[in-house]
């Protein structure tokens, strides 16, 4: 009688499981969404709080957002879930993992998912900065979303003890090197108990180099991926700059400068000029115990950075309906005033000029002018490094550059060993 | 009817550990060094034969050298500091001294942290300038030193806090093979007018044996598999001055989503563990004085 019972349950469930699937596709499309979290505030609160109003918007389509962990986790998540067949539908990864997110066949191209006017016009209505990183072959593969470049972030009041001008960042290198050397503190055994400015080069050390590169005037990579230009004279001579602050100037402490405390260092003043991503601003101004400026990167030939931060991908392997849907979603999170809230949250870059233009970025910007800083760097802007085998050419470049801040290397050899290691991860590429 | 019965039994009986061992274990072991021929497959393709490539490029590769040089250097920094820390932990907790519950607890503590807990906590200790340890060096007016920037120190910072996180693990073992040698052994050492020192360097180091032994290859392992601090304090940095093989692994495999790479790097892993047990099951457990 139990078994019989049992039986009849289980069928019971199974026929209303088969008769439920196909309505429900036709009626609502459930999509998942991967995003990671890399800078402090309450980021997942305000996805969440995007996703249920998307939800009621748009009733016809459900979102599951998965909170990924870091950038690097996201991706092992993402790759692993496209390799077992069932990846999430959109994911928010770093813009750099574009060539390893093609070459494993992991995403579609949007373009030809924007098809009336409206999502041709919204597309084309980003920082064009912001889609070097997004755009490889003639299409688009990704959708800026969390941006940023990288800022150098001064403390007034330590600028004011040493006699500088507390409302004036340094403009030029030389500049920086020049305050530096006056906010640059000793106690009576010798040792240092503020320095002047600190760059840090653990993770993101290659990133760094990049606001020294960029402003001397060189490039580290072509835009198919498959060259990198680690060795030329100005790359060389932009990380002797930066062996420098430690070597000769000693303004800056000796061996690798943690990426992570960083922010730290200069919330508790022993650093009175540091080198950070926009997207420690929110966090920064909640957390500082004194005014504090931001200012962009200082210009040696000319000015510049590196942009950095994550785009939408949209995964292969997924329905046409679910990869409609992404769009919406995408086209909905990205719309002028919600990538003007999103920035105001997080300290991200609002990545299209019209987000700018609405009356809240307005009124944000009246507040905290430093936001403004961010765009205004644009201009100058170049895409991160990124190439085909990614992280492994990265990896090739960050070694060499912590093997010369840590004296083992010249930079000279050091950026040829790097080249000479890119060279080879990159030559099955060259076809 | 009978016979055949009995016979069945064990095996049913061994059934689910054996379906989890060959799942979990065996499996994935054949197949990591059966993955270790081919190279790694791109954008959906089969994967192509490699041979031994694999192994031809890792002898190549300068990483790989560094991170096994490391790993060995991990190994021979914890394993005997770790051992000799737990032995006399253990001969001090296991005297009536008071507080003795107190001081085991403390002793112990650190096993019982997560070791990203763990790695977090001496990531504070070592951070310059405001660090605990910097605090106490600028106190005392010793130069500041940035300890896990640096390529010369990074790896003894790592090795203290294996020793950290492993001497007490290792003290419990000490501490119950300890209340198992005989107080009459003790008594006979008093009467004869041996020492302190000689009661336990001739009556119970030696009566610790298979204790040491068995800690002793535990160390062994451990030092190949801990490398959760890494991924917290170091990320293998600067430039592999502390990259383990297993992290290194662990890059190759998910960073650089070089699986038939990292195939065959776990082989090698896998080769060096086989004999570090293999030493133990055949000549060590013979050798040793068991009771």
């Amino acid at each position: 009688m139990r078994r019989f019972v049992l039986k009849s349950l289980a069928a019971a469930g199974i026929a209303a499981a088969l008769a439920g699937l196909p309505a429900m596709s036709a009626q609502a499309v459930e999509i998942s969404l991967y995003y990671p979290v890399a800078v402090g505030g309450p980021v997942t609160k305000v996805i969440d709080s995007m996703v249920s109003d998307f939800e009621k918007e748009n009733p016809d389509i459900t979102v599951k957002a998965v909170y990924a962990g870091t950038y690097q986790e996201s991706i092992v998540k993402a790759l692993t879930a496209h390799k077992s067949g069932t990846p999430p539908t959109l994911a928010v990864l770093l813009s750099t993992d574009l060539f390893t997110l093609i070459d494993e066949n992991a995403i579609v191209p949007v373009d030809p998912l924007a098809t009336s006017a409206g999502d041709k016009e919204w597309l084309a209505g980003f920082y064009p900065g912001f889609m070097e990183n997004s755009q490889t072959g003639g299409k688009t593969w990704g959708v800026p979303f969390q941006r940023s470049t990288i800022v150098m972030f001064w403390n007034k009041e330590l600028f004011k003890d040493a006699g500088l001008d507390p409302e004036r960042a340094p403009d030029t290198w030389d500049e920086m090197v020049e305050a530096a050397k006056k906010l640059t503190r000793k106690d009576a055994n010798g040792n240092v108990t503020q320095w002047g400015v600190k760059i840090p080069s653990t993770g993101f050390g290659y990133w760094m180099f990049q606001g020294m590169t960029t402003p001397n005037d060189t490039l580290l990579m072509n835009s198919a991926g498959t060259e990198t230009y680690f060795d030329k004279p100005a790359a060389v001579q932009a990380l002797q700059n930066w062996v420098d602050l430690t070597a000769r100037h000693k303004v800056s402490p000796s061996g690798v400068i943690e990426w992570g405390t960083t922010p730290k260092d200069f919330m508790e003043r022993k650093a009175a000029m540091v080198w950070t991503t926009t997207g420690n601003l929110a966090n920064l101004r909640a957390n500082a115990g004194f005014p504090f400026g931001v200012a962009m990167l200082p210009a040696q030939k000319k000015r510049g950075s590196p942009t950095g931060g994550g785009n939408f991908y949209i995964f292969s392997k997924t329905t046409p309906e679910q990869q409609q849907a992404a769009m919406k979603f995408i086209r909905w999170a990205t719309e002028p005033e919600r990538a003007a809230q999103w920035s105001i949250a997080t300290g991200y870059v609002a990545t299209r000029p019209d987000a700018w233009e609405t009356a809240t970025m307005k009124q944000y910007l009246q507040e905290v002018p430093a936001a403004g800083v961010a765009r205004d760097q644009l201009q100058y802007a170049v895409a991160e490094l990124s190439t085909h085998d990614n992280q492994r050419v990265t990896k090739a470049l960050n070694d060499n550059i912590q093997a010369a801040l840590s004296g083992t290397k010249t930079p000279e050899a050091a950026l040829q060993d790097a080249q000479r290691e890119a060279d080879r991860i990159l030559r099955r590429y060259r076809k | 009817m009978n016979r055949s019965g009995s016979s069945l039994t064990p095996w049913l009986l061994l059934l689910p550990a054996m379906v989890l061992l060959v799942g979990f274990t065996q499996y994935p072991a054949v197949a990591t060094i059966w993955h270790s021929f081919f190279y790694t497959p791109r954008g959906g393709n089969p994967p192509d034969f490699a041979g031994l490539d694999n192994y031809a490029a890792m002898i190549a590769d300068p990483v790989f050298w560094q991170a096994l040089k490391n790993n060995l250097w991990f190994a021979l920094g914890t394993i005997p500091v770790s051992i000799a820390l737990a032995i006399t932990m253990a001969l001090w907790v296991s005297d009536r001294v008071a507080g003795r519950g107190l001081l085991r607890l403390a002793y112990f503590t650190p096993t019982v942290l997560p070791m990203i807990a763990v790695a977090n906590i001496w990531l504070f200790f070592y951070t310059p300038q405001y660090g605990l340890l910097e605090q106490v060096t600028q106190a005392i007016g010793l130069p500041s030193h940035n300890w896990l920037g640096s390529p010369d120190t990074v790896l003894g910072a790592i090795i203290v806090v294996g020793i950290w996180k492993e001497a007490g693990f290792f003290m419990i073992f000490y501490l119950a093979a300890l209340q198992q040698i005989s107080p009459t052994l003790a008594e006979a050492a008093g009467l004869e007018g041996a020492s302190r020192w000689q009661y336990f360097w001739r009556v119970q180091f030696p009566l610790l044996m298979p204790t040491t032994l068995f800690v002793l290859i535990n160390a062994l392992i451990n030092s190949f598999r801990l490398v959760d601090h890494i991924f917290v304090m170091t990320r293998g940095g600067p430039n592999n001055a502390s990259s383990l093989l297993l992290y290194y692994i662990y890059e190759v495999g998910f960073s650089f989503w070089d699986s038939g790479y990292a195939a065959a790097l776990t082989v090698v892993l896998l080769a060096m563990l086989a004999v570090v047990a293999l030493v133990k099951f055949r000549f060590l457990d013979r050798r040793t004085h068991y009771q």
